[in-house]
């Protein structure tokens, strides 16, 4: 049995597998922990490696959406996992099974701003801790002024 | 392997160091958070951040060609794995096929790049446990091979030199030539080093033992590259999942066996820095006696404009897997383009390898962990 | 040598009498000359620019032989060259490092990035467009990366600026 046959016997309408594009569409986020659980437990699958996690904007202006790339070391297979969801769903965090999601979703909180439950320690990682907004989102503007020091590219306002 | 001494006997606090953003050691802008009780740590927290330059909110308004001197900035101790590894992303996500002699050009620049970037790490781990001399000996054979980039592209650092579908000059009369003198030159180099660094009673004492990464805690936290091979297993991209053309070369993958004490401990890590630079010689002659002739600027596309899509592609750098999530919706300026980057997953099981042990130690794995921060905070 | 030699060649009162034991010379020269000799630095590299630092302090281009010692403490250390990107989290930082150091201090920008935010200038929300915004700025170094030898000149083009200057003279 393929993983994506695999998967959707076991979870049914949560899942959707996508040939064209090679990867799970998860469509109720709050059913990831258990999915994610399962992904790394059921020994057809043993995805052990998560590689990255991206969050990214859906030009809509309401939905943002999450990548994860999985890799098997034992089976050598490889699973990409989407989840998108309109802004402020919280999102189950992985952390407690792939201790390499700590920092990659405390970056995309720090850009997006997606929120995660059961994170073990949720503050912002590659900005100041004090900086407001979330840069990576395609309707943000970057600010004037951030503690006296000019922040766009044109200074000729304040020289 | 020290113990956290029982509060009931001795009353002291804990105190909190910080180990800032600028310090000769930290091989960047790093500020560790050291919570220690008395001379031992029983926590250490990366701050990072402090060289956030707001690379991929530019890749979100440039075009395909004017991103790569911007993957070359990110990792700038390897900047030829990292335009090679975008731009084997962008050639996926339009399938392009490449002429051959562009795929032995790129794979000898990534084999002289990953020796120029081991000489480094091996001479700024030396620096940390505190040998001065061989870090000059080897900036001294890094510039035999800048001399050769310089040569090949012009640059000394930052090159901008291999572009999606070819690269941008072709090797000069006298490239070949030049590369088998250095490579003549350098192997015996390597025996120095051995004799200076490797063998050292000292830098046996200071390095054998500590910081042991067991290998499914390495797994769990994301590790790759030699920081992981010291750990004992042979996962390497270049032999696991082949791409361009790795299959055509006889080469072996060092791994980590705990020579002078726990598999996995800061020697090992240094040790297989060093075999990996003699692998690359080897791989290096092997692709200029078999290196077929062409015309580089062949499949260089005049316009970048992918189909809708996404792809994710995997590389061996220096450091460890890098990877490339690139979302295209068709125009010429990609919708989302994220770097995973090895030296961020390395960096997050510092606080697990080094609680326990003295400050002096910290310093010692993070040596052996060879990060950039470039690359982490992108 | 008559006086007219030394006038008509331009030479100072220093080289004058360099043949007896004695020398004849304004005390602001002395100073500058010593000053200018050893101009110890403060190693704050941040990025890329940081390694063609660490390549000129190295064997090939020898820092050395200019006097120059990197030193890892901003109390030591005359010269700042501040090699890199210094973004908004970093700036308050280099403002601090820069009092710390004591006087005469003097700071050398290397590298686009920080003449003026480099090849960030346009997207960087969290780039300081220019290290100049929160220390003055001495000499500007451009390249990205400049090489050693640019480096090299930068020092050289510093040492003529510390011996033009005037230290003995009440600051008004």
């Amino acid at each position: 049995m393929s993983i994506s046959d695999i998967l959707t016997d076991q979870f049914k309408d949560s899942v959707e597998f996508s040939d064209q594009q090679n990867c799970l569409f998860i469509k109720d986020p709050s059913k990831w922990d258990k999915i994610s659980l399962f992904i790394k437990n059921d020994k057809r699958m043993k995805f052990n490696y998560l590689m990255c996690i991206s969050g990214y904007d859906l030009d809509d202006g309401v939905n943002l959406g999450l990548a994860y790339n999985f890799s098997s070391t034992e089976l050598k297979t490889y699973l990409e996992v989407r989840i998108e969801f309109a802004y402020l769903t919280h999102i189950p965090s992985v952390t407690p099974l792939w201790r390499a999601a700590d920092w990659h979703e405390r970056e995309a909180y720090d850009l997006f701003g997606i929120l995660f439950d059961n994170h073990p320690d949720m503050k912002r990682i590659l900005l100041p801790d004090d900086w407001e907004g979330h840069p990576l989102r395609k309707d943000y503007i970057t600010p004037e002024y951030y503690k006296g020091m000019p922040v766009p590219k044109d200074k000729s306002y304040w020289e | 392997m020290f113990k956290v001494i029982d509060k009931s006997i001795i009353n002291a606090d804990e105190m909190v160091l910080n180990m800032g953003p600028q310090h000769p050691s930290t091989h960047g802008v790093l500020r560790l958070r050291i919570i220690t009780d008395g001379e031992i740590v029983s926590k250490v927290e990366p701050v990072i951040g402090y060289l956030h330059r707001c690379f991929e909110k530019h890749c979100e308004n440039l075009s395909y060609e004017q991103i790569v001197p911007f993957t070359d900035r990110c990792d700038y101790l390897a900047s030829m794995h990292m335009s090679h590894s975008y731009s084997m992303a962008v050639e996926k996500l339009m399938d392009v096929e490449l002429p051959e002699r562009v795929e032995y050009i790129r794979v000898v620049v990534a084999e002289l790049q990953r020796i120029a970037s081991h000489l480094i790490a091996v001479g700024a781990f030396g620096l940390d446990v505190g040998a001065i001399t061989p870090f000059t000996w080897t900036l001294r054979d890094r510039e035999r091979i800048l001399d050769l980039f310089e040569m090949l592209c012009g640059a000394r650092l930052l090159y901008n030199y291999v572009w999606p579908g070819g690269v941008s000059h072709d090797l000069p009369p006298n490239f070949i030539q030049k590369t088998h003198e250095f490579l003549d030159y350098f192997l015996p180099q390597i025996d120095e080093y051995n004799q200076v660094l490797t063998t050292n009673k000292i830098f046996i004492e200071r390095s054998a033992d500590v910081g042991v990464l067991p290998l499914d805690v390495g797994i769990n936290y994301g590790v790759s590259g030699p920081s992981l091979r010291a750990s004992g297993t042979s996962f390497d991209l270049r032999k696991d999942e082949p791409y361009s053309v790795y299959d055509k070369f006889d080469f072996n993958i060092p791994v980590g066996e705990g020579l002078m004490g726990t598999v996995g401990d800061c020697w090992d890590r240094y040790y297989v820095r060093v075999l990996e630079m003699k692998e690359s010689a080897k791989i290096v002659r092997q692709a200029l006696d078999s290196i077929p002739s062409g015309d580089v600027h062949e499949a260089l596309p005049k316009k970048i404009r992918p189909k809708k899509g996404e792809v994710y592609s995997r590389y061996e750098s220096a450091r460890g897997d890098v990877g490339f999530y690139i979302k295209s919706d068709g125009k010429n300026i990609p919708q989302r383009l994220k770097m995973r980057s090895p030296a961020y997953c390395n960096l997050s099981v510092l606080n697990e390898i080094s609680s326990g042990w003295m400050i002096s130690d910290v310093i010692t794995v993070l040596g052996s962990l060879d990060i950039v921060l470039g690359e982490i905070d992108r | 040598m008559s006086d007219e030699y030394y006038v008509k060649n331009d030479l100072s009162l220093v080289e004058r009498f360099d043949k007896d034991n004695v020398v004849v010379a304004k005390l602001d020269d002395l100073i500058n000359w010593g000053r200018a000799g050893s101009p110890w630095f403060f190693q704050f590299g941040l990025a890329c620019c940081a390694i063609e630092m660490m390549a000129a302090a190295g064997p090939r281009h020898d820092l050395e032989r200019f006097g120059m010692m990197p030193r890892a403490t901003p109390r030591q250390a005359d010269v700042m060259i501040v090699a890199g990107t210094v973004t908004l989290k970093m700036a308050e930082r280099v403002k601090r490092l820069f009092e710390q150091m004591a006087d005469p201090k003097y700071v050398i920008s290397m590298g686009s990035c920080s003449n003026s935010g480099g090849p960030y200038w346009q997207h960087g929300y969290h780039v300081l467009k220019g290290v100049d915004i929160v220390v003055p700025v001495d000499v500007y170094i451009p390249g990205c990366p400049p090489r050693p030898e640019a480096l090299i000149q930068g020092i050289l083009e510093l040492q003529k600026k510390i011996k033009l200057d005037t230290p003995l003279r009440k600051k008004s």
